[in-house]
């Protein structure tokens, strides 16, 4: 009684799955009759299938064969392999391929994998053999015709089949296809991100993003909009699927055309390589053209010879020379194992010296990326200080409100992007950054050249003050951007050409990203420069600079120059916003979170002074990212802090102080 | 030209007559007539003062303290500190120290010798830092130790190497910007990001009873008289007015043969040590202290409330600390989206159109009457004769 009772609910909720998907099926036909002229042909489809169970097969076997649909090539080919069969139940055609006691069934008529049979609720359609003959001479053969987009996109809904098994041929079958595509569905069913929306029974692969999971179609991995986790049916592995999958991944990968991919691939099977990728590896390793996908693999065999117990010393000593020359903290930690376990004299000291080459390569890179770090944010600090450096040098002005033109700049750049969705073509996409630059340059020069006018003219001589209602500006600004924009961060996508990263050397990425910013951010530096060494308007600023009362009294006209320096330093500051849209979320704080540091480049450069700026700036950068792995970030940053307040101590006015009468301002 | 310089040689009395007739006038109200308008009517009554009116008005004595303690140093001295958030955190925070400690075996994890976060922090025994808070005088001379020795130290190092105008600025706010971030961190044994709260009693009277407000809030007001006389009197010395001095012309005071780094120095110190009394009170009343207190737009923030109220002239800033909270309390609960920009405007206008603030602007009104009065005398009674007259 009760075992009945359990294998009821056990039933009931299979059933009623069932049962509205074949509704949705119905649904969906009928949708597609009423509304597609096309669906003459499906139903021609079904009337052939259905003609195959009925009194004259040949003809709809014929009717079949001259069709051009990929589904009645595909039932064709299942019919001759003898895998096309007729469900009990519903006298549907399907098609049916064996997993171990069950079947699993595949609707003819859709392609669409529909649920798992015993052998006695399906019956063989069964042909005379002078059918067949014919129709293999008509060009229909047993062999699949293997037409890839419909395959493979049953091959993935195969990945959906309720038993482990059958999940297995699934993973199998689509391995065999060799189609780079089912590398992504592969490793998401691997991590557990392969989905079944319960809407439409659609496989999907799912990518977090906020609270919801973003869709791929995993059929045509396309995008298929976002659902919540209680939209989705998870696809469920155990271990023995998941070292199947990192098999099928690596096989697939090693065998891509992409050498990127190929490269990854060896990469994943280092240390773990089960014998089959060993043998697969080393038969594609000399064939190999990329050089640095070949390194990669020759250290994953290396590491395969080294771990088996079977290979000579003579051989291990070799492999520990090849893999030495990698700089890869997975390869550390190999070489950190074996040493651990291995017994013979020789190779352990082979290990020991090659484990140390690898470690000291290992440390001169993590040297090198902190100076990158470092460099990148020094770059940032720059762009965010270089506009103070030269309005606070020219007018003796600290403009608290300067973080806010950042900020402004990087709203600029969000409603760019906007733009360019909205009203333009997707392919021109990629160049809003581009129109961004100067939008927030006129953006950010505007409201300064009015703050300026309206505010800090009447305040000249009281720099106390002026830091006070620059402050005060600073806050409004925030409060209307956070009433416009509104208060959470608005998010700004890199374009393609600053995605991603490339390896400079083993084990250090440089993203594209931080790279052009650094490079940017030198162009503005050495622009600036030229405008203050080559233009009238930079030798006025010059010149009002080191003594304005003068400067005036030689007919320069010092108001202009004024407000034409802090529309200059607001406009690059705007510039600054561009470039940190592009590393970090745009919110109406931005410019806070810069401000304090760029006043203690300006302090620390030196007032007034580019050289100044530039070597506060990267000095800065680089000291913080050097403490950061030491002290940790915050605390890091503290002691950068107090530094600086010391070093004012020393040298009040900065490294790169005015000297001479000009000093005493 | 003697008789004129004779005032200045003799020292000025604290307040004139009007002065302490207002002052002790104001000090009733605050200290008799408010509590018992709170005590003594029924709840229904017209003239009943609610209680959370109480910890309200301590707060705002408590702000009118720290405004005080800027305007002593800004006011008179010219040093305008953007940190001086800093000082009256790390009182707070010596406060709170006190308070965690008297929490005893009550917090949630119920144990007697650590607070909650750190036991929360698996932390086994408590930092050196944490011995002697239960005592409270301890924690009491830390209130004013605690901010007092920082601000000498950094003033000694800043005012030594003549770091003046907008660079003791930055370097202030630099100060407090680090001290934050260092706050923020679970690992300093503050209580991190949610900082001390969750006090139970101080001196055995339960934080939270109406009598142990009332008592706080009496205690906040006659801190904030007996710190603005001391105040009135570090200006009114002779102290004052080489500070006054430094202000307007710093190397010629220095040239005259005054210190003027250890003038500032005292001034700062003091000013950093009456902030740290202001945070201590702060904390018991609001029942929290936490980093944000650190964060430098408070610090900023502190400046505005001295230059509408009028710097250098104390009472001045004390009215402006008590006067942009009244608006702040209001405005926040009001609109809150309102409230920067208005905050940001009254930055702007009190530099821009009224740098005397309210008070000067009393005195300007005040001052073109008086003078259409003397014009007004001087038309009626033609002047006999000579034509020099103005």
């Amino acid at each position: 009684m009760r075992v009945t009772a359990v294998a009821q609910s056990r039933m009931l909720p299979v059933r009623r799955h069932l049962l509205t998907r074949y509704l949705l099926v119905l649904g969906f036909v009928l949708f597609a009759a009423l509304a597609n002229p096309a669906s003459s042909r499906a139903q021609s489809l079904a009337d052939a299938l259905s003609g195959l169970i009925g009194s004259d097969p040949k003809a709809a076997a014929t009717a079949l064969a001259a069709s051009d649909d990929d589904k009645a090539k595909a039932a064709l080919a299942a019919l001759m392999q003898g895998k096309l069969y007729k469900r009990l139940s519903d006298d549907a055609v399907v098609i049916a391929e064996p997993d171990g006691d069950d079947f699993v069934i595949t609707n003819a008529a859709t392609g669409d994998v529909e649920d798992m049979l015993k052998a006695a609720d399906i019956e063989a359609i069964a042909l005379d053999d002078s059918v067949k003959a014919e129709l293999a001479a008509a060009g229909v053969s047993a062999e699949a015709k293997d037409d890839t987009p419909a395959d493979f996109a049953a091959a993935v809904n195969g990945l959906i089949a309720d038993s482990f098994a059958a999940k297995g041929k699934a993973i199998e079958y689509l391995t065999g296809l060799s189609d780079p595509r089912a590398v992504p569905v592969l490793r998401a069913l691997a991590d557990g991100r392969l989905f079944t929306r319960k809407t439409d029974g659609a496989v999907v692969i799912a990518e977090r993003s906020g609270n919801e999971q973003s869709l791929l179609l995993a059929t045509t991995l396309e995008s298929a909009g976002n659902a919540s986790n209680a939209e989705l049916d998870p696809v469920v592995v155990n271990n023995n699927l998941r070292i199947a999958l990192r098999e099928s991944v690596a096989r697939l990968g090693l065998l891509s055309p992409d050498a990127g991919l190929r490269r990854d691939a060896a990469r994943a099977l280092l240390g773990n390589a089960t014998p089959d990728a060993v043998a697969l590896l080393r038969e594609i390793w000399p064939k190999e053209t990329n050089a640095a996908a070949k390194a990669t693999m020759g250290r994953a065999l290396a590491a395969a010879d080294l771990a088996d117990p079977a290979t000579d010393k003579n051989r291990k000593i070799a492999a520990v020379d090849t893999l030495s020359g990698a700089t890869d903290l997975q390869v550390r930690s190999l070489l950190q194992g074996r040493l651990a376990q291995e017994q013979d004299a020789d190779v352990k000291a082979a290990l020991e010296a090659g484990l140390k080459s690898v470690q000291r390569k290992l440390s001169v890179i993590g040297w090198v990326a902190n100076l990158f770090q470092g460099i990148s944010l020094g770059s940032v600090l720059l762009l965010a200080a270089i506009g103070l450096a030269i309005t606070f040098g020219v007018m003796g002005v600290i403009n608290m409100a300067h973080g806010e033109m950042i900020m402004l700049g990087a709203y600029s750049t969000y409603v760019v992007q906007e733009i360019f969705r909205a009203f333009l073509p997707p392919n021109l996409f990629d160049l809003y950054l581009v129109a961004a630059l100067p939008v927030a340059f006129l953006v950010a020069a505007t409201v300064g050249v009015g703050i300026e006018r309206g505010v800090i003219r009447f305040l000249y001589g009281r720099p106390l003050e002026t830091m006070l209602a620059t402050w005060g500006i600073s806050l409004m600004l925030q409060q209307a951007v956070r009433s416009v924009f509104g208060a959470p961060n608005k998010e700004v996508a890199n374009p393609s050409w600053m995605t991603g990263s490339f390896e400079l050397i083993g084990g250090f990425d440089i993203t594209w990203n931080r790279l052009i910013i650094i490079v940017f951010c030198f162009l503005v530096l050495g622009l600036i420069a030229l405008i203050l060494r080559r233009t009238e308007f930079g030798l006025h600023m010059r010149a009002v600079t080191q003594n304005r009362a003068m400067a005036s009294v030689m007919g320069i006209p010092t108001a202009r120059v004024d407000a034409l320096t802090f529309a200059l330093g607001s406009g690059i500051a705007g510039m600054g916003g561009v470039a940190l849209s592009q590393i970090g979320n745009v919110s109406p704080n931005l410019g806070t979170i810069y401000i304090v540091d760029s006043f203690l480049v300006v302090v620390f450069g030196g007032v007034g002074s580019l050289m100044g700026t530039l070597v506060g700036a990267m000095s800065l950068g680089v000291i913080n990212k050097i403490l950061e792995p030491v002290a940790g970030a915050v605390l890091g940053k503290v002691v950068v802090l107090v530094a600086i307040i010391l070093f004012i101590q020393k040298r009040p006015r900065g490294l790169f102080a005015a000297k001479g009468r000009s000093a005493d301002a | 030209m003697r008789d004129d310089l004779l005032p200045l040689a003799k020292p000025a009395p604290l307040l004139d007559r009007r002065g302490w007739a207002v002052f002790l006038a104001v000090g009733f109200i605050l200290i008799v007539l408010v509590p018992l308008l709170n005590l003594l009517p029924g709840k229904t009554s017209a003239i009943h003062l609610p209680d959370y009116l109480i910890p309200l008005l301590g707060k705002y004595a408590c702000y009118a303290i720290l405004a005080l303690s800027l305007d002593l140093v800004w006011g008179y001295a010219g040093i305008l500190s953007l940190g001086h958030g800093a000082f009256f955190a790390l009182g707070g925070y010596a406060m709170g120290m006190y308070l965690m400690r008297q929490i005893g075996s009550r917090g949630v994890y119920g144990n007697a010798e650590l607070p909650d976060f750190m036991v929360f922090l698996n932390w086994k025994e408590l930092p050196w830092y944490w011995y002697g808070f239960d005592s409270f005088p301890f924690a009491m001379l830390m209130v004013v130790l605690a901010p007092g020795i920082l601000a000498l130290v950094l003033g000694w190092f800043a005012f030594r190497s003549r770091v003046t105008g907008v660079y003791i600025s930055i370097v202030t706010q630099a100060l407090t910007f680090a001290l934050m971030l260092a706050f923020f961190r679970n690992d300093m044994g503050f209580g991190g990001n949610n900082g001390l709260t969750d006090f139970k009693e101080i001196l055995g009277f339960p934080v939270q009873s109406p009598d142990t407000r009332i008592g706080l809030y009496i205690a906040s007001v006659v801190a904030m008289g007996l710190c603005f006389l001391l105040c009135r009197f570090v200006t009114l010395s002779k102290l004052g007015r080489v500070l006054l001095a430094v202000r307007d012309a710093e190397s010629r005071v220095r040239f005259f043969g005054y210190s003027v780094t250890n003038a500032k120095l005292f001034a700062f110190t003091l000013s950093a040590v009456l902030a740290g009394i202001a945070g201590a009170l702060y904390v018991p009343q609001v029942g929290i202290i936490n980093p944000g207190e650190f964060s430098p737009a408070n610090s900023i923030e502190i400046a505005i409330w001295v230059a509408v109220g009028g710097r250098g002239t104390l009472y001045g800033a004390m009215l402006g600390g008590v006067l942009i909270n009244l608006v702040k309390t209001w405005l926040t609960g009001a609109a809150p989206e309102l409230w920067l920009f208005v905050l940001g405007a009254l930055f702007i206008a009190s530099t821009l159109l009224f740098p005397k603030g309210v008070v000067g602007m009393v005195g300007q009104v005040k001052a073109k009457l008086a003078q259409r009065a003397a014009f007004a005398e001087a038309d009626k009674k033609p002047a006999p004769g000579s034509a020099g007259g103005e």
